[in-house]
């Protein structure tokens, strides 16, 4: 079965105008907040939001990027995998919001390790969460404040998130599964 | 990675990528906890046939950054003085359950026959063996080389256009070797001097420059200079006439270091004998990387330790 389109390029950039209103509408405005992507994509999408909200509020676009490589618990079944830099914006995540960017959420293991990996950095006065697309099972108490799509997809399918600045174009598309 | 155990066996890519890793390990250094639980639950077991401060040191740092518990055999006080053998020593450390065994030893090729030889089934990281090679030496003095040149830039690079001149011991040197492997696959262009008495037969064959005139190496403006200790535990012959003779040939002096460009690096891999290879003031300069090597050890160690203690077989 060949991959079915879900987001195009026009989808991609009005989901995450809509997510950066509603993070600076439950932030109460922009102090205070950081966005930290988680590579490789999450990055991407983190930079491409805080465009949007320096746009909408300057000032409030610190972005920065959190590797949790060396926090998942997966690391003895998978093949390795290399760390990417992580980068904490000027002034720390101590008593900030932090919003964690990722682009697709599935079983909720990337975030666990995100979560874990804040800790060494500093104490944030509150951790959310946005991605682009849920894609349902869930392995772990863990739901998204922002998200651009839901897409209910069976395990067996994949969602491919591709971006501009690693891929050529912006689109989300499902492909796999029973045909 | 399954083992470490040479430089000789890496291939650019997989050296670069080990030097990338350290870098990422490094930053946690930085950070307010500066430690990862990423190997939780295992095992390191360092096995030191032979003395050692920092290597042993380093690697029992790393391991413990990583959250990995860390049991430690000196051979001095430990049973290898009652006679017992490499295999039966290895044996009934592993039977403790380790994951991974750190050596050092005075027979070279003792890391590649743990490796090899079906006693264990543990990773092994070749901390030291004999004259043969010293792998995460050569990888942290490499990533200290890159560091300087290249600062924050350093990832996803080589050491293309580096000189480096490494004078002394070559023959005892397994720091040396490592070097030579490493810097060669990295691009970085190896003269080695020392007198003809230090040097291995069969060093024709590596792919370096050799030279008896420490101050015809030096005119030539290298962009590293690496002093090597005198071993003079291996040394069972006379190999120079006396110390005032090697030091005044072959020492890095006031004099020598004096006339070193302005961001000439300075190495040593430890332990100084200062008066005789390199004197105090060079070590005690601003251009000598002695201590950064020391702590850019434990993140190469780190990045070795989790390369090789993660991953599905392959």
């Amino acid at each position: 079965m060949p991959a079915r389109p879900v987001l195009q390029q026009a989808d991609i950039e009005r989901a995450l105008t809509r997510i950066a209103h509603e993070i600076l509408e439950s932030n109460r405005g922009s102090s205070d907040l950081v966005l930290l992507g988680i590579p490789t994509r999450g990055v991407l999408l983190a930079e491409r939001l805080g465009g949007i909200l320096e746009r909408l509020e300057p000032g409030s676009g610190r972005v920065g990027a959190l590797d949790v490589t060396m926090y998942r618990d997966d690391l003895r079944s998978q093949p390795t995998r290399s760390p990417q830099p992580t980068r904490i914006p000027e002034g720390g995540i101590d008593g900030k919001t932090v919003v964690l960017v990722d682009d697709v959420l599935y079983s909720g293991r990337t975030i666990r390790a995100a979560l874990d990996a804040l800790g060494a950095h500093g104490r944030p006065r509150a951790v959310r969460l946005a991605v682009l697309v849920d894609r349902g099972h869930r392995e772990l108490p863990i739901r998204a404040d922002f998200v651009g799509k839901n897409l209910p997809s069976a395990a067996s399918e994949r969602v491919n998130v591709r971006l501009r600045e690693t891929d050529g174009d912006d689109a989300v598309e499902i492909d796999g599964g029973e045909s | 990675m399954r083992h470490l155990l040479s430089t000789r066996d890496l291939s650019r890519d997989d050296a670069i990528g080990i030097l990338d890793v350290a870098e990422d390990m490094a930053d946690v250094a930085r950070r307010a906890v500066p430690k990862l639980p990423t190997l939780q639950g295992r095992t390191v077991a360092n096995l030191f046939f032979e003395d050692s401060t920092r290597t042993r040191l380093s690697f029992e740092a790393a391991a413990k950054r990583l959250s990995a518990d860390v049991i430690t055999l000196s051979a001095k006080g430990s049973s290898v003085q009652k006679g017992e053998g490499l295999k039966d020593t290895v044996q009934t450390i592993a039977a403790m359950g380790v994951d991974a065994v750190v050596i050092r030893h005075g027979a070279s090729g003792a890391a590649r026959t743990l490796a090899d030889g079906g006693w264990i089934d543990a990773a092994v990281v070749n901390a030291g063996d004999g004259t043969h090679e010293h792998p995460t030496q050569g990888l942290l003095d490499a990533y200290t080389m890159r560091k300087a040149r290249h600062g924050d830039a350093s990832r996803g690079r080589d050491l293309e256009g580096i000189r480096v001149v490494i004078v002394g011991d070559i023959l005892h040197s397994r720091v040396a070797r490592s070097n030579v492997w490493l810097l060669k696959t990295l691009g970085a262009d190896v003269t080695l001097v020392a007198p003809a008495t230090l040097l291995p037969t069969g060093v024709g064959t590596w792919p370096v420059t050799v030279m008896h005139d420490l101050d015809d190496a030096l005119a030539a403006k290298p962009d590293v200079v690496m002093m090597l200790r005198i071993q003079s535990e291996r040394m069972h012959a006379a190999f120079f006439p006396n110390e005032r003779e090697y030091s005044r040939e072959w020492g890095l002096d006031d004099a020598r270091f004096s006339r070193l460009g302005p961001d000439t690096m300075v190495m040593h891999p430890g332990p100084m004998i200062r008066g005789l290879e390199i004197s105090a003031a060079a070590a005690d300069s601003a251009r000598s990387l002695v201590l950064d090597q020391v702590t850019n050890g434990v993140s190469i160690r780190m990045a070795v330790l989790y390369l090789v203690l993660t991953g599905a077989a392959a």
